[in-house]
């Protein structure tokens, strides 16, 4: 079960969370008398007396269900767009090397300014592991939830001291099915897919594969000790997402690392470049 | 997927709207659901039970209302209309599709009292 809003069953872990007036807002407004057992949704019952309109009526609402998340993310994007931040939403199933990748990928950034969001059901290792390679890292812990949200993001970027200019990497919550729902306010989803998962799984799971721009096949070292087809993976890939960026990389060996960081500083430079034209 | 998500966030637009609006109960509540947006149905309704309670939209009716999914074919380069995601395209039997319409979550609109 997952829940809109983060505050119920998330927290910041390494964070005082409580939220004194004027934190993170995204342009919604309400008051801090409730505990966010229940944010948003608790701010007053909707008991307005109106006489004569007992009458049934018809309201054209026209809203998308996950709106106030969508808001939540845009403000997320214009504060990382004034900043000069790219923003990478990764996401993967468990176990695929998001973390492993993360730490490699910050050594080999060397001193380019980064930060972490770590999102997790639970525990404080993942960002951990990140704080070890010196990078600083925030991290998330979604209780019952099974994936990030805007909110979240918003408030953990305002733990952490963004630099212009910087990365900021969003490690998702591992799962390949409820985070392409939801937009962190990120510059591009990054898809981590180990060889061991099965050629197949961008067809059993394709809306997440669909909404990345990029698709990082992990682990290839252990390729060749299985009977994984790399050019399956790759067609099926293509298959449900045919403007899919690929890339062969094993975080362990380093193989293939260098395209990835390229790829990073490519995009980096073109959001940079658009900004200022 | 993430139906008790989806019920929170239409309990959130069912408040916000009885604010505006100045209801107390809504009697129906029609959402419209693309092709593709990946939403199981009888997950959301029962969730939609559960997290109304206490809200103007506690029993309310829900319709799903389906709507048709629509890819871009990259080897005809021609809108198609397909129903499943992973389906050839109709026309050219291509396999390169991309979806441009079926994802939406929307709540059409509301009968209220």
């Amino acid at each position: 079960m997952c829940t809109v809003c983060g505050c119920g069953d998330a927290r910041l872990a390494g964070a005082d969370h409580h939220h004194p007036e004027g934190h993170h807002h995204h342009g919604h407004s309400h008051d801090h008398d409730h505990s966010h057992d229940h944010l948003h949704f608790g701010s007053g019952p909707a008991g307005v007396s109106v006489g004569g309109m007992s009458q049934s009526r018809l309201i054209e609402v026209e809203t998308d269900i996950l709106a106030k998340n969508d808001a939540h993310a845009t403000g997320n994007r214009r504060v990382l767009r004034a900043l000069g931040i790219y923003a990478i939403n990764l996401v993967s199933s468990p176990g695929s090397g998001k973390t492993t990748l993360l730490c490699k990928t910050i050594e080999m950034l060397g001193t380019t300014p980064l930060a972490v969001i770590e999102g997790d059901q639970q525990t404080e290792n993942d960002a951990d592991r990140i704080r070890a390679t010196g990078a600083p890292a925030i991290q998330i812990n979604t209780g019952k939830g099974c994936h990030l949200d805007g909110h979240m993001v918003g408030h953990a970027m305002d733990h952490l001291a963004l630099k212009p200019g910087s990365f900021l990497f969003i490690e998702n919550v591992g799962n390949l099915v409820c985070p392409a729902a939801f937009d962190l306010g990120e510059d591009a989803k990054v898809a981590i897919l180990s060889v061991t998962e099965g050629e197949d799984k961008p067809l059993k799971y394709p809306d997440m594969f669909t909404a990345a721009k990029l698709a990082i096949m992990n682990k290839v070292d252990l390729a060749p000790h299985t009977d994984a087809d790399l050019d399956a993976y790759e067609a099926n890939l293509r298959r449900v997402n045919p403007l899919i960026q690929i890339l062969r990389v094993s975080a362990r060996t380093g193989e293939g690392m260098e395209g990835w960081i390229r790829w990073l500083k490519a995009q980096h430079a073109a959001k940079t470049l658009a900004k200022a034209g | 997927m993430h139906e008790m998500s989806l019920a929170e966030g239409i309990r959130q637009i069912v408040l916000d709207q009885a604010r505006s609006h100045g209801f107390t109960a809504v009697r129906v509540l029609r959402l419209e659901i693309g092709r593709f947006a990946g939403v199981e149905k009888p997950a959301l309704a029962f969730c939609f039970d559960v997290v109304m309670r206490g809200s103007p939209a506690e029993g309310a009716k829900l319709e799903m209302i389906d709507l048709p999914g629509l890819a871009m074919c990259y080897d005809c380069m021609r809108e198609v209309q397909i129903d499943d995601r992973l389906d050839p395209c109709p026309i050219c039997g291509g396999g390169r599709l991309v979806p441009v319409a079926g994802d939406e979550m929307r709540i059409k609109d509301m009968e209220v009292v």
